[in-house]
């Protein structure tokens, strides 16, 4: 490092990289350049700087001539700049004092004239560059061997699974008074019609009985402090006024609770007590008291039946609010997803029509543990016809551009299921494309076909009560475009089955915030990479698996649940993390206070000392991305690595073959 | 042995660096006790061949105040350089360019146009403008080159120490001179009178987040007292300006203009209250952001109040179309005389 | 007025994020993309890093432009950096209008990682753009006539 560029003993090493620059860049005359730059001690070009030789050539050159810094002309910074950042460190010079400079991507594989102009120009840059490198170590930090999985559904039940069966600890948080998320609402599931609980239920077991699982239902994460390897998360259990350790699950509170209200799990469609567990097969057995219908607790000790009835006195309604802090190293965020609300769709009915329901709705109602104990009732009347329309709130500018995934194979599951269980019944199926892509999916579609399912392409534009003639009478009449045909149909149903689409959940921007994470356009959380890292964030250490990432079946699901599991356990496993040397530090003496910064990190990592009145970065959290810096309107926080005095000189020696004009006028 | 000697000039400046000085009130008769002083141009009448007929490097002390624009000021800044030991920028027009140097928004032939021909009073039917030499009975007068460009003290002439202040308060400007008497100046090239934080430093305002949907001019609404007048909308440069001063705008809830320049850090002022002022609006729709800006009536003012001369890009674009036909310019530098620039009207 | 000279060829510095823009002008050098060789990059770790004062100093030191791309909005490596990046650029724009400089000469591009064509056309384009406008020649703006 030089205060003084011209004190810089920078050695210049310019690649031919074969032909490949060497064909189009004059290597020898940008040697000759580099040459005679102030700071440059010395110049050398060669065919394949990364290869042995080429590496020897700097080392020697570091040891014998003492240079302080070395710039790289030759491929893109992010081919080699690590390869070239270990022969520095192996050359007793710190590796970030090389400054790699690009020929190739940038100049000679694009420019047949003035690469060599261009190439002088950028190394130029490079060394001004150079001059103002500033060495940095790099830190490592340990991490702590658990994992917090958030989301007691399928996908956090498998990802919690799989850690677990691995040795290691993990915290699974579900918000819900029992783990299985939407999928234990199911009934059969396509392509293969398995019962989804009986698939699902020896998972729940499993994860009640693991060693390694620490279960915590009805809790929510409220706050996650920390980073990568260390995380630290403070987790509220909602009080259940039921002892755990003391409830064997008999059910005889429940039973003999006076007091009804709507069941969530029934999607409204059936009721359960004030003192309940949502479903039979609940993990854990345990019921919660729901504050807002129980009577004990709205009108202050009246009632108490669950109280008398429970012999192993296990009702407590003193229990309070409890918080609880974890120290994790990993973090798998499973939240899932909601269901799009078609009330917003007028035009179909759904709220004003009581036999227009959603395909969860529809679950619940062929479900043997549902509200009508899985016969398909509506109006108290089997239907003999249904109408199922697709791309509910899906497929559409106004609600989502995204296509559901899972809703033409359930609604093809949907038809057999009706067929199945109400002899004769007609469906009907209102498609825009049957998306029918996965292993058994196209299968399945030819079976539906020839079952009888009519296929109707088109999008309906109303479902309408009013009838034009007899045959509409007490019916339900779908209105739609047939576009095969070319007309416009009435079909008269005796139900709809809407198709809603898979939304993100109501709090996925809270989430988002709660973990550092990103949403996509679509409002889903979002990966790393489209393509090769779809569990990994933005933020090192935390991963996103299942519909929290975006609609998907439960095969995938499952997928993604053990591509999080493998990436919490590599991390785990590993032992140690590297953090980002290039990071953000606030000069002590330059920062009076303004606040400015504070809100703009992405990452929290930029807290207020009072005492001192100043910024304060946490290095462990700072990515380096320099929004801070550009910001501070007194400079007084610095980018390590990419400081206001390095680019600025780089910009400056970047100019330097800018001439004026010669005519003027 | 003889008092040290002290020089007072004033350039391109509106006399209010002479009333700070002046400000110093019973301590200025100090000041004339410990220093011979040997021009001062506003108070004493001292004539510029004094100066000339002076050693070189005999005045110890010279504050100059006031920017460069034109050939006058510029001859009197190479003469005190070559007079004096120690030559002070003083004020933020000879540090920074200071009010005048918003003449870089314009030039020469654009300023006279509208003074000389366009303004509403003005009945100039013959096109007179200002010659640099005209006969009169009596001999020739002259009249200094009015250059296209405004510049500070340094950009002229190399400069030892910069106090900045439209005008520097009092507390600073005593403290300087109490400085140079008791011989206790940093190194050659710094700021002094001033400290090394922002305005913020001085501000007692309570400083929260800040996220703004707007901003708004100082008469737009009625700022409250105590909290941060640019987390209320008002834009104030205060984050972007070396304090020092002790915040006396914001004290009497008005937003800091910049005055006392950039903070120790920063190249260009300017750019970096821009930069600011930007990141702190709450909103990630380009058309509100479009808005935002829109409303803001003069950037470049708000940017460049008092250094736009000392900023990076320094003026704005000059139109040189603007010439009329016919005129031409010749640099004409007679020894030891003005600068002299024969000019042929069209 | 400055007549360019025959040979008048642009110079346009880039300021391009390391995520997106950047291996976006790497594809477009692995697909063997002929461009205009008049852009000069700056790598930057997020385009929420660049400092107006960067533009500024860029034109001062005798750009005849500059161009900052990142990544498309949404898509941000560290989040939010480019939503900072659009504000500061509208505002910095309006100075440079004031300042004279058109608008041409200063653009703001969102450039993905796997968009190497559109950073050639961009390239392309931005060259033979400021190449019309002529050189900006600031030096030459701070002479006296």
């Amino acid at each position: 490092m030089a205060e003084d560029k011209s004190e810089a003993k920078i050695g210049v090493y310019i690649c031919h990289c074969g032909s490949n620059i060497a064909g189009t860049v004059d290597v020898e005359e940008v040697t000759g350049f580099a040459q005679e730059q102030g700071p440059v001690a010395v110049a050398r070009n060669y065919k394949f700087m990364c290869s042995e030789p080429g590496q020897a050539l700097i080392k020697k050159d570091i040891e014998d001539l003492g240079l302080d810094g070395v710039v790289v002309a030759a491929c893109s910074p992010r081919m080699h700049e690590p390869t070239f950042r270990r022969v520095c460190e192996a050359a007793g010079l710190n590796p970030y004092r090389l400054d790699m400079c690009n020929i190739r991507e940038q100049c000679s594989w694009v420019h047949k004239n003035g690469a060599t102009e261009k190439a002088k120009a950028l190394i130029s840059a490079a060394i001004s560059r150079a001059c103002y490198l500033e060495p940095l170590e790099r830190r490592e930090v340990p991490v702590a061997p658990a994992a917090l999985v958030v989301g007691g559904g399928i996908a956090g039940i498998q990802a919690a699974l799989k850690v677990a069966d691995a040795g290691r600890k993990v915290y699974l948080v579900e918000r819900e008074p029992s783990i299985g998320g939407h999928m234990i609402q199911l009934d059969k599931t396509f392509p293969t019609l398995d019962c989804s609980a009986c698939i699902l239920t020896p998972k729940m077991a499993a994860v009640k009985a693991h060693p390694n699982i620490e279960l915590m239902t009805y809790s929510e994460v409220v706050d996650v402090q920390g980073y990568v390897g260390n995380f630290k998360a403070t987790i509220r259990r909602k009080p259940r006024y039921v002892d755990e350790s003391l409830c064997t699950g008999c059910g005889i509170c429940w039973e003999k609770c006076p007091w009804k209200a709507e069941s969530e799990f029934d999607c409204g469609l059936g009721q359960r007590k004030a003192i309940y567990t949502p479903f039979p097969q609940a993990v854990p057995n345990v019921p919660v008291i729901d504050p807002e219908h129980c009577v004990y607790i709205l009108r202050d000790g009246k009632c108490g039946a669950c109280l008398k009835f429970c012999e192993r006195g296990a009702i407590d309604f003193s229990q309070t609010e409890k918080m609880v802090e974890v120290e994790v190293g990993a973090i798998i965020v499973a939240t899932g997803y909601d269901v799009f609300d078609p009330s917003a769709m007028t035009r179909y009915g759904y709220t004003r029509f009581p036999n227009v329901i959603t395909s969860l709705e529809f679950e619940r109602l062929c479900n043997a543990t549902g509200p009508t104990g899985g016969h398909i009732v509506v109006n108290g009347q089997e239907p003999k016809s249904v109408g199922i329309i697709h791309c509910v709130g899906s497929r559409d500018r106004k609600y989502h551009e995204y296509c559901s995934r899972v809703c033409c194979m359930y609604a093809l599951k949907f038809a057999h299921l009706i067929r199945e269980k109400i002899e004769g019944a007609n469906v009907y199926q209102f498609y825009i494309d049957m998306r029918c892509y996965g292993k058994g999916f196209e299968e399945f579609y030819q079976r539906a076909g020839s079952e009888g399912v009519t296929f109707i392409r088109g999008r309906p534009a109303q479902v309408t009560d009013l009838a034009i003639n007899e045959q509409e009478q007490g019916k339900l009449v779908v209105v739609s475009e047939n576009t095969l045909v070319g007309a416009v149909m009435r079909v008269p149903v005796d139900m709809v089955i809407l198709c809603p689409a898979m939304e993100p959940r109501a709090d996925a921007r809270d989430v988002a915030r709660l973990f550092n994470l990103s949403q996509s356009a679509d409002g889903f959380l979002l990966e790393r990479h489209a393509k090769l890292e779809p569990v990994a964030t933005a933020n090192d250490g935390v991963f996103v698996v299942g519909c929290v990432q975006g609609p998907k079946d439960i095969p995938d699901t499952v997928a993604q649940a053990l591509a999080g599991a493998a990436e919490a356990l590599a991390l785990i496993d590993k032992g140690k993390v590297e953090l980002e040397a290039a990071t953000a530090v606030v000069d002590e003496a330059a920062c009076s206070g303004c606040k400015i910064c504070l809100p703009l990190c992405p990452y929290t990592a930029i807290t207020f000392n009072e005492a001192e009145k100043q910024a304060l970065i946490n290095e462990a959290l700072c990515k380096g991305c320099g929004v801070c810096v550009a910001a501070c309107p007194a400079a007084a926080i610095v980018a390590r690595h990419f400081t206001d005095q390095q680019i600025l000189a780089e910009v400056e020696a970047l100019l330097v073959d800018a001439r004026p004009a010669t005519a003027e006028v | 042995m003889s008092k040290p000697k002290l020089a007072l000039y004033w350039a391109a400046s509106c006399g209010g660096c002479e009333i700070a000085v002046v400000r110093l009130y019973a301590k200025i008769l100090d000041v004339a006790a410990f220093f011979d002083i040997v021009l001062w141009p506003c108070i004493m009448d001292f004539k510029y061949k004094d100066v000339e007929a002076l050693p070189d490097k005999s005045i110890d002390l010279c504050l100059f105040n006031g920017a460069v624009r034109n050939s006058e000021q510029e001859h009197m800044a190479h003469l005190l350089r070559e007079k004096s030991k120690v030559l002070v920028a003083y004020g933020t027009c000879a540090y920074l360019g200071g009010i005048p140097g918003l003449a870089n928004v314009a030039n020469r032939e654009a300023i006279f146009q509208r003074v000389y021909h366009e303004t509403p009073s003005t009945i100039n039917d013959d096109g007179v403008r200002p010659q640099l030499r005209y006969q009169v009975p009596e001999g020739e007068l002259t009249l200094p080159v009015f250059y296209d460009t405004v510049r500070t003290l340094a950009q002229v002439v190399p400069v030892e120490y910069f106090v900045p202040g439209c005008p520097p308060v009092k507390e600073q400007t005593e403290a300087v001179l109490q400085a140079v008497i008791e011989g206790r100046l940093p190194a050659p090239g710094s700021v002094v009178g001033a400290s090394d934080k922002t305005v913020c430093d001085d501000c007692t305002r309570i400083k929260e987040e800040k996220r703004v949907r707007g901003f708004y001019r100082p008469y737009e609404i009625i700022p409250d007292p105590s909290r941060c007048l640019l987390e209320q909308g008002i834009i104030c440069a205060g984050p972007a300006t070396r304090g020092g001063c002790g915040g006396p705008c914001l004290s009497v809830n008005m937003p800091c203009r910049g005055c006392y320049g950039p903070p120790p850090n920063v190249v260009d002022q300017g750019g970096k209250l821009l930069s600011a002022l930007a990141s702190i609006i709450d909103s990630q729709d380009p058309d509100e952001i479009e808005r935002v800006a829109d409303a803001i009536p003069d950037l470049l003012g708000i940017c460049y109040l008092f250094g736009l001369p000392a900023s990076l890009l320094r003026r704005v674009r000059q139109d040189r179309r603007a010439f009329p036909a016919g005129v031409t310019g010749e640099l004409a530098r007679e020894q030891g005389d003005l600068a002299v620039m024969t000019q042929r009207a069209p | 007025m400055v007549v360019p000279s025959d040979n008048y060829e642009p110079r346009i510095v880039g300021f391009l994020c390391n995520w997106c823009a950047y291996q976006g002008a790497d594809l477009a050098g692995t697909s063997r993309m002929a461009y205009a060789p008049n852009v000069r990059i700056v790598r930057v770790m997020c385009t929420g890093r660049i400092d107006p004062t960067f533009v500024l100093k860029a034109f001062s030191s005798g750009a005849d432009g500059v161009i900052i791309a990142g990544c498309h909005p949404g898509d941000c490596h560290y989040s939010e950096g480019n939503y900072k990046t659009t504000r500061r650029i509208a505002f910095l724009r309006k100075l440079l209008a004031q300042m004279g400089i058109d608008g041409e000469r200063f653009r703001l591009e969102w450039v993905s990682a796997g968009e190497g064509a559109k950073w050639a056309q961009i390239a392309d384009e931005m060259s033979a753009a400021v190449k019309e406008k002529g050189p900006l020649a600031w030096r030459e703006n701070l002479k006296e006539a």
